[in-house]
């Protein structure tokens, strides 16, 4: 059962969202749920999808496995199987899993007692892959403006989308996007070794804690933002890169069609020098 | 062993600052009181400073001063002086490296020497930096964990900007110093070399830079979530397993049918981190000395999607005969 040798107090009825005691269960280490119900479902027929697609596209060398949406002659209308259908399903079994899991959070975390943090920032990432995949489409009026499912395709997609804007790097939502992931990694790189270095002090030395933790930050940059902020920080930067990920692609196409280096004409042509 | 801990709530303490556990013999003394300041203590600490500075992080400081000067005033040299210019066009200046001919060699000042010092006098405050963030662990009895996340940071840093440009032997392909054009070479270098989406490496760094996203979600959101249970003593939780820890395990255990343990959720993170930019600068080391062209590489090993020629073809401007 892989059970902790404090877990069993812990696994308690209720908190569920729906379903009552129906799906209120485990199933090794896994809670299942309502959720957990459903999450399978849509895993496991979307990923059963993705084998269908490499199937019928002859192609079983997994970097070139490639699912395309529709046509953009399509529109926003369903497309045959073969020809993007596949596609959206998927995109509907994706959203479906990832909602289902973010659900199924939620219950755990009630169970436990525990906030709901970790569900609310997986709900960042949540509306980055909605963004790309259903609101920017709809406002370009066409799902053949999705992403394609592939290892290799993605990128593909992500490297042409980026420079029919000419420059990509010059959008300043994705300069925020990267500045964000950037501090994020840098962030949790200074989080996890100082943690680190406090509990693995070196042989003869004591375990150290926040006092030791807090003047060594501020021995050498002259602020610790304390053993609490940390992670206020850490979850700010990551919902941050993830929500402004989102934007600026939102922002590419729906709202700006021009190359993204011309868009900075309106700082050289503010009243005060022009 | 008494300890001195903050306690966060929404009534900020105002007591005297916290000076720091006392210095070993041998260390210079601390910089400033500490003082409180009340919107930093809406996200975290509101006590700011006091700070070690010492010899190391003087020489540090002094020598980034210098870097620092040296191009803001070739940048404003850039604009005849002008102020006005300065700031108008901040974002598209820049203080680029030697062109190609002058290979490794030491240029005029105005043809890349400044740039070449400008990078001397940076990598030598980020080195001593480096020293003095080691120093500063060992003399307060800590693992020396930051040093070491912050040396694979310094391996990409070199890795761009003097390794790759050193193995090419041209100090051009390294980046210059300024807003927009530094985005300009980061696409420029990738495009030189075959476009870096098809750099494996590049996907990887990619890959834990995203993925620390991910884990610093997962990890902070945890640690959030069980607060009310005093879950950010994350160190007092490794020696001492309280209700917090086991609620925060059983929370991805139930989820994902796995969990960390407080100690080990940390050297995910350490090793997440540090990958982005190991694998990064793996990545550039790579490109111009064992690869010229990532695309070709890949088509040769056979993972890079063939696509429909939807378009006729466009010749290669390279086989094209000179205009003029």
């Amino acid at each position: 059962m892989a059970l902790l040798s404090f877990e069993k107090k812990y696994r308690v009825r209720g908190g569920t969202l729906v379903g009552g005691d129906l799906f209120d269960f485990w199933v090794g280490p896994f809670y299942v749920g309502f959720f957990g119900v459903t999450a399978v479902f849509f895993a496991t027929l979307g990923t059963a999808l993705i084998f269908y697609g490499a199937f019928i596209g002859h192609q079983w060398n997994i970097w070139r496995v490639n699912i395309d949406p529709p046509d953009i002659s399509y529109g926003l209308k369903l497309a045959p199987i073969a020809a993007g259908g596949l596609w959206q399903i998927i995109t509907i079994s994706a959203l479906g899993a990832f909602v289902s899991w973010a659900l199924r959070q939620v219950e755990i975390s009630r169970k436990l007692g525990i906030g709901l943090h970790v569900p609310f920032a997986f709900s960042f990432a949540i509306f980055a892959y909605f963004t790309l995949v259903v609101i920017r489409p709809v406002l370009l009026g066409a799902w053949g403006f999705g992403f394609p499912y592939g290892i290799l395709s993605h990128l593909d997609w992500v490297s042409n989308t980026g420079y029919q804007f000419l420059h990509f790097h010059y959008n300043p939502a994705h300069m925020l996007a990267i500045a964000f992931f950037f501090t994020n990694a840098f962030a949790l790189a200074l989080h996890g070794s100082l943690i680190l270095s406090a509990a693995n002090p070196g042989k003869g030395e004591p375990v150290k804690y926040a006092e030791h933790e807090n003047t060594f930050f501020r021995d050498i940059v002259g602020y610790s933002i304390g053993t609490l902020g940390i992670h206020r920080l850490g979850v700010f930067l990551a919902i941050s890169a993830a929500f402004w990920s989102a934007i600026c692609i939102l922002l590419s196409g729906p709202f700006w069609t021009r190359g993204w280096p011309e868009w900075w004409n309106w700082w050289l042509n503010l009243p005060i020098w022009s | 062993m008494a300890d001195y801990q903050s306690i966060f709530n929404r009534v900020q303490i105002r007591g005297p600052a916290y000076p720091g556990i006392p210095l070993p013999p041998g260390d210079l003394k601390r910089g400033g009181k500490g003082i409180y300041l009340y919107l930093l203590g809406w996200l975290g600490d509101p006590q700011l400073g006091p700070i070690y500075l010492g010899r190391l992080g003087l020489a540090a400081l002094v020598s980034f001063v210098i870097a620092i000067e040296i191009i803001g005033l070739n940048l404003a040299a850039s604009v005849h002086w002008s102020p006005l210019l300065f700031i108008r066009e901040f974002p598209w200046l820049g203080l680029e490296p030697p062109a190609p001919a002058y290979g490794l060699s030491f240029p005029p000042l105005n043809e890349g020497g400044w740039w070449l010092i400008a990078g001397f006098f940076l990598t030598l405050s980020i080195l001593l930096w480096w020293v003095h963030i080691y120093v500063r662990a060992r003399r307060l009895g800590l693992g020396t964990h930051t040093a070491w996340a912050f040396a694979s940071a310094i391996f990409l840093y070199l890795s761009i900007g003097f390794i790759h440009p050193v193995l090419v032997g041209h100090w051009s392909e390294a980046p210059p110093f300024g807003v927009f054009p530094h985005l300009d070479w980061t696409s420029a270098f990738s495009i030189r070399y075959g476009n870096f989406y098809y750099n494996p490496f590049h996907m990887l760094s990619i890959a834990f830079l995203y993925g620390s996203a991910v884990l610093f979600a997962m990890h902070g959101g945890t640690v959030l979530a069980v607060s009310r249970f005093g879950g950010e003593r994350e160190v007092e939780q490794i020696v001492d397993r309280g209700t917090a820890y086991e609620r925060g395990a059983l929370l991805w255990r139930w989820t994902m049918g796995f969990n960390a343990t407080a100690e080990s959720i940390h050297r995910w993170a350490w090793w997440f981190a540090v990958f982005v930019t190991f694998t990064g600068a793996i990545g550039i080391l790579l490109s111009g000395t064992v690869v010229d062209n990532w695309y070709l590489w890949g088509v040769k090993h056979g993972f890079v999607p063939v696509w429909p020629n939807v378009f006729p073809p466009v010749p290669d401007p390279t086989t094209l005969p000179a205009v003029n």
